[in-house]
């Protein structure tokens, strides 16, 4: 059976409402997340960080904290050997001679509960040498800054994702208007409600056994083995419910290898789980951007040139949240038809915090900087911002000049829709003090390369009972991806869904490869494997019952679980029985039903231009935001969204909306919202007291429409669709905003401070 | 000090010491792992991921010293399903796409048991001030609140 196939056919559970796999354990209170995992025997590990964002270690003392009672070890890197994490290898996970953060690891207790592991690190001494702190990123740059890591000779980190598309110079000289800004976000952090934490350690065979919450186990057990010395075939990664990630775990960090460590000095189980002021002061935060953007346009709306100049605050080692830059460079080459483009990026090491992916990788913050100076341009160019967009949108069947081949696209279809539904009448139209904007996105829907393979793999196994297990490498944050296994090895099968098990977290020694929860690829990629499975389960099964009812193989389907002849209808037998028979075939033939797959997608890594399509399909949409602002006191209240979606085929409506509206709702305090105040490389606002998460009283009326046809290459035709909605949020209400007020607040979060503010300076 | 409770139905009597939490003692002594908490260590932002209910009001555990459940009726997620059968409101929660990572869902369940044993209805303005004391990263908050609705209504609870 081709996918072409499988989209044009009729379904029974592709399409339905299904409740998530996984809720009936969890509205039960029966899901065990890293908060609830524990261990007979278990110490705790606490760490202590660097008074200071950027000294010398003039020495380091322990010897009090090891003589306190309960305290069973003592680390500092001086007692353990471990290698660097990240990318470049710039992060050691203890650190030595410097620190270049306050969140810089200088030594770790292990101590029989969390309360003495704490006053433990009271009693270590350290003696610092404090040095110039480097926290702007453009000072960093200036001749003469101090330095980061003073090996390097300069603060500016040596990757380079620059980029150049036709002749960006001589079209900005063939535009009729040129429009240009500068754009800012801010430090975010993704603060779900389980914090990060590791449970690690070494057992009677001596394997290193660790749980966490990770959502890339394949890798995680490779580099914590890297940076442990250790062979990773003898590291078990195991994870358990996961309480949100959203980005944050997608990378191997210090505490991992610290509390790794421990157990394996210990020989005894080692907790170790940020508190939620640890969290917010030492988690990885969202890569904040600074983007400088010019677009020019011809006098009939035709974006003819895009430039964006970029600046990417690392803090102190390159972690993931650098390679967001990967992702940015996609939207600023992709993002509408726009034939000469040029894009640099500077990444620069600083005393602040380092930075992780989180949902959407970059696209949020370029999309932000982006789309509100499409907004301008069209202004400029007096058109209205739909007409803008829609001349410019992306169509199906076309590369885009970084090479991203768009097959599926409704990107018109969201933008008109989003309009009709938002009641739009032209600009400054919505009423006093309120305004309407519009936003569009585009991103990856297919997975992302952005390592060497991007693949998953998955296992079909069939009992002689019926019952189906289904186990993919993939990770379940919350998403609804078991949700999405399930039915897809359901259909494929043509067994009722009750039957189908899905084995998804827990022990990734026993599943197969999977690069990881991230980039919107779950339901496609790990989808894909899964069905791939169990077609071959289901050939296998029809081969059985060809033998057993005497008819041709491909004469033969299962129907809701029953084998059936297509042209016989005497022929006819349940599966489970036709399984049974199988296992018991005289002769020695007896056989079992087990299949694996493994899918890579049909994308190519960039080349060393950049150059290359990223991803087996992209994701489209546009959002449109209704936004009423008090003028007194410059506050935001957001009335309405419309979020549109070519997410392909909608294979469960319920789960779909979900990540809607979970993303609009993230969007939401990203553009209003949250932000981490760093001042000095240090997080002043560490409590959700401080943070301002969205609450249910954030949360407008959410409009969620699908505007997708069935993509080819997905199963069942299905796109990735988790991170869309976070990315057009911010700047639609941003352009919401400008449309009540006629002013334009160019970096997030838009506060009732900043409005109030810039509404004076225009007045005045 | 000497505690007397009811928990779930069943009466329970042990020690607990002055400054230990509710939760501490849930978690810890009487082996309740349904309840949650986002560990802000004893400043409170009101993340509700701790809810129980004390004599049927919502409570957060974390902030709760254990001995002021002396003589009360305390009640978590693994005392709401009777005989194997989900409670309405955990039926809704799960037929109206309410979870996603489940982490808040606990004390959101509980929240709005308290809201609709309350007399609570389907209004929707007021199931969002019944709940903004509890957070929730995932959801966006809509699906919970149609799992709210949806319960009010089965229940007959509210006049609207």
């Amino acid at each position: 059976m081709t996918s072409v196939e499988l989209v044009r056919r009729e379904f029974s559970t592709i399409g339905s409402r299904v409740p998530k796999y996984d809720a009936l354990e969890k509205v039960a209170g029966e899901a065990r997340y890293m908060l609830d995992v524990e261990m007979p025997g278990m110490l705790h590990a606490k760490i202590l960080r660097s008074s200071y964002p950027h000294a010398r270690i003039v020495s380091v003392d322990v010897s009090g904290a090891l003589q306190m009672p309960g305290v069973v070890d003592v680390i500092t890197a001086r007692d353990v050997r471990l290698n660097n994490l990240g990318y470049l290898r710039d992060h050691p996970p203890l650190k030595w001679g410097k620190v270049r953060s306050v969140r810089d690891e200088i030594a770790a207790v292990a101590a029989v509960d969390p309360e003495r592991a704490s006053q433990a690190l009271q009693a270590i001494d350290v003696k610092y040498e404090p040095l110039p702190s480097i926290t702007d990123p453009l000072a960093a740059l200036e001749p003469g800054s101090a330095l980061v890591h003073e090996e390097l000779g300069t603060n500016r980190v040596n990757i380079d994702f620059g980029l150049s598309y036709g002749d960006p110079e001589a079209a900005f000289r063939r535009a009729d208007v040129v429009v240009e800004g500068t754009y800012r976000t801010q430090y975010v952090a993704h603060n779900p409600g389980d914090t990060m934490g590791t449970l690690a350690w070494v057992d009677a065979r001596g394997v290193l056994n660790v749980i966490t919450n990770t959502q890339t186990p394949f890798l995680y057990q490779r580099w914590l083995a890297e940076s442990l010395g250790v062979p990773a075939y003898n590291v078990r990664v195991i994870q358990p419910y996961i309480g949100g990630a959203f980005g944050r775990n997608l990378d191997v960090y210090p505490h991992d290898v610290i509390t790794a460590a421990l157990a394996m000095r210990t020989r005894r189980p080692v907790k170790l789980q940020f508190t939620r002021s640890e969290e917010l002061q030492n988690a990885p935060t969202k890569q904040p951007l600074i983007a400088r953007v010019r677009q020019g346009a011809t006098r009939d709306g035709r974006l003819v040139a895009r430039e964006v100049d970029a600046i990417l605050d690392a803090g102190a080692y390159v972690a993931w949240g650098v390679f967001d830059a990967r992702v940015m460079q996609y939207t600023v080459t992709g993002l509408y038809a726009v034939p000469a483009i040029s894009f640099r990026a500077t990444v620069v090491y600083t005393n602040n915090p380092y930075t992780a992916a989180m949902r959407s990788a970059g696209n949020s913050q370029i999309t932000f900087a982006i789309e509100s100076n499409t907004d301008e341009l069209a202004e400029r160019l007096g058109m209205d911002p739909v007409e803008f967009r829609l001349l410019n949108a992306n169509r199906p069947n076309t590369v885009t000049p970084q090479g991203a081949r768009i097959t599926t696209c409704a990107m018109p279809e969201a933008l008109r829709e989003a309009a009709k539904r938002i009641g739009w009448r032209g600009r400054h139209s919505a009423g006093p003090r309120r305004g309407i904007g519009f936003a569009c996105y585009f991103h990856v829907g297919g997975g992302a390369r952005i390592y060497e393979s991007d693949g998953c793999g998955a296992t079909v196994k069939v009992d002689d009972f019926g019952g189906v297990t289904v186990s993919v490498g993939g990770t379940e944050i919350g998403e609804g991806l078991d949700t999405g296994i399930q039915m897809i090895t359901a259909e494929a099968l043509g067994v009722p869904r009750d039957r189908v098990r899905v084995q998804i977290n827990g022990d990734a020694s026993m599943r197969l490869w999977d690069v990881g929860t991230h980039a919107s690829r779950g339901t496609f990629i790990c989808g894909n494997a899964a069905l791939g499975a169990a077609l071959d389960a289901r050939r296998q099964i029809l081969e059985g019952a060809s033998r057993i009812l005497g008819a041709p193989a491909e004469d033969l389907e299962i129907v809701d679980g029953f084998v059936r002849s297509r042209t016989d209808p005497s022929k006819g037998m349940e599966y489970d029985k036709v399984i049974r028979r199988m296992h018991f075939f005289s002769g020695a033939q007896g056989r079992v039903v087990v299949a694996s797959k493994y899918y890579e997608p049909p994308s190519e890594e960039p080349d060393e231009r950049w150059y290359g399509n990223v991803s087996a399909t992209y994701g489209f949409g546009c959002q449109a935001a209704l936004v009423e602002v008090d003028t007194e006191t410059g506050r935001v209240k957001v009335l309405k969204i419309v979020s549109a979606h070519d997410a392909g085929r909608v294979i469960n409506p319920s789960g779909f909306e979900g990540q809607i509206q979970g993303g609009v709702a993230m969007g939401i305090g990203l553009a209003l919202l949250e932000e981490l105040l760093v001042s000095e490389g240090r997080v002043v606002n560490g409590s959700f007291e401080d943070y301002r998460l969205p609450r249910v009283t954030d949360i407008p009326e959410i409009d969620v429409v699908s505007v997708g046809e069935p993509d080819p290459e997905g199963p069942f035709g299905v796109k990735g669709v988790a991170e869309g909605p976070v990315i057009p949020t911010g700047p639609a209400i941003a352009n919401a905003v400008a449309d009540a007020l006629g002013l334009r607040i160019r970096d997030l979060p838009i506060t009732p401070e900043k409005i109030w503010r810039a509404m004076r300076s225009k007045t005045q | 000090m000497r505690v007397k409770f009811e928990l779930n139905g069943s009466a329970v009597e042990l020690d607990v010491e002055p400054w230990e939490s509710l939760f501490d003692v849930l978690r810890d002594k009487l082996g309740i792992r349904s309840v949650k908490t986002a560990l802000c260590e004893g400043s409170c932002s009101a993340c509700g991921a701790c809810t129980v209910l004390m004599d049927g009001r919502p409570i957060y555990s974390v902030m709760t010293p254990a001995y002021r459940a002396d003589g009360r009726s305390i009640t978590t997620l693994e005392g709401l399903s009777r005989g194997g059968e989900p409670h309405p409101l955990q039926s809704a929660f799960v037929e109206a796409g309410a979870v996603q990572c489940g982490f808040c869902t606990p004390g959101m369940i509980l929240m709005a048991k308290a809201f609709l044993d309350g007399g609570g209805g389907p209004d929707e303005r007021e199931i969002r001030e019944a709940i903004r004391g509890n957070l929730c990263r995932c959801t966006g908050y809509v699906k919970i609140i149609d799992a709210i609705r949806v319960a009010a209504e089965g229940s007959g609870g509210g006049v609207q």
